[in-house]
């Protein structure tokens, strides 16, 4: 009895058989990878806004702290976008006249907010809170990225699920002295407090911080 | 004929399977960024906030000084300057000149002034009632004592270590 199939015929089976293989794994690579890479969670995209704000400007140039207008960071879950009355603490008497700021003057004048485009986000089943991090030593910086460098904001972090849970299982490396917490571009220095040590200041460590119910509810 | 068992149960296991089709991550809940109708709206000036009290002044501690000094600089210091003396960022850049906060009419304004100042502005300075809590606004008060003072300190107000340190 012959061989049943040519070894043309065999060569082509192996190819073919050897091409859906691969293309199988690298779909489900893709399926499974592609929700978590920086272009897909837009990581580094400016996001159009009403008014070009320059965090670079006021952050870097003029040395506003980020409480003068996201007030409520250290009370309240959201860090607050600022009221248009904000803007006008000192748009009301610099650059009154220009083009780039007419639809902060419209805001005011016909009472209507500003609508900025969220920049930042968390799936909605993430119950995030801003002030809680913010009073145990988590900077700003640690999740939105050098904030004074940006003359457009970006998301500058994936904020995936395994980027909060790798902080939440050690939290220590990422803690900054209760001063620090609002600084842009911060480092460890030489008196800068241990991680044990700011983990101890802050009281953390007693409570499991990978817990579900911590961020889902 | 009957049909094999998973003829009867395949066709239910998918409709549940499919069930979970469906993506969390945005879910019909207040967004208060999302729409200009739920956006934060501005507060007019000289209203009072819904259940608002008479805040009287907290007790002086160390922790109010160095708070009143984290919340002065991040308010007040953009106009103020951190010395106080009016010649902050924005001011350089074309903001009018506040009077130094050392110098009358500041200087000889009661705490409770101080505090009305800052709630609800005075002259060309917005009103922080919606950005500074109460407290931190009392804070603040204290605080602008203490830069003065230390702005006008002579040697009798030292102690004897502090007049030890050699510059």
């Amino acid at each position: 009895m012959g061989v049943p199939f040519t070894p043309r015929a065999n060569i082509i089976m192996t190819i073919c058989l050897g091409t859906i293989a691969c293309v199988v794994t690298s779909g489900c690579l893709l399926w499974f990878a592609w929700p978590y890479s920086d272009y897909e969670r837009h990581v580094g995209w400016t996001v159009e806004q009403p008014v070009p704000f320059s965090h670079q400007h006021h952050v870097a140039g003029l040395g506003l702290d980020c409480r003068f207008c996201h007030s409520s960071v250290e009370r309240s879950a959201q860090a607050s976008l600022p009221p248009t009355f904000t803007c006008m603490t000192c748009h009301s008497q610099i650059w009154t006249n220009a083009a780039v700021l007419a639809a902060v003057r419209d805001s005011l004048l016909r009472n209507t907010p500003m609508t900025w485009q969220r920049v930042t986000n968390v799936p909605d089943y993430v119950y995030f809170n801003h002030s809680i991090h913010v009073v145990k030593g988590v900077g700003c910086e640690s999740c939105h990225g050098n904030i004074a460098a940006m003359p457009l904001t970006y998301k500058a972090k994936t904020l995936t699920m395994q980027f909060c849970v790798n902080c939440h299982r050690d939290p220590g490396p990422n803690l900054r002295p209760a001063e620090n917490i609002f600084d842009t571009d911060w480092h460890r220095g030489p008196d800068t407090p241990g991680p044990a040590a700011l983990m101890a200041l802050y009281h953390l460590g007693r409570r499991n911080l990978t817990e579900c119910s911590i961020c889902h509810r | 004929m009957r049909c094999a068992w998973p003829l009867h149960v395949l066709p239910g296991a998918l409709l549940l399977l499919a069930a979970g089709c469906d993506d969390m991550s945005k879910q019909h809940k207040e967004n208060p960024y999302a729409s200009p109708r739920s956006a934060p709206a501005d507060v007019a000036q000289g209203s009072v906030e819904y259940h608002d009290t008479f805040h009287p002044a907290p007790g002086l501690t160390p922790a109010l000084l160095q708070r009143g000094r984290s919340e002065y600089q991040a308010f007040c210091a953009p106009c103020h300057a951190r010395t106080g003396q009016g010649d902050g960022m924005v001011v350089q850049r074309g903001f009018p000149a506040p009077l130094p906060l050392a110098t009358a009419p500041t200087r000889s304004a009661t705490p409770e002034q101080l505090y009305a100042i800052i709630t609800s502005g005075q002259g060309v300075m917005y009103g922080f009632a919606q950005r500074i809590m109460p407290d931190d606004r009392w804070a603040i008060v204290a605080y602008l004592y203490a830069l003065r003072r230390s702005q006008q300190a002579t040697l009798a107000d030292m102690t004897p270590a502090q007049r030890a340190i050699q510059p």
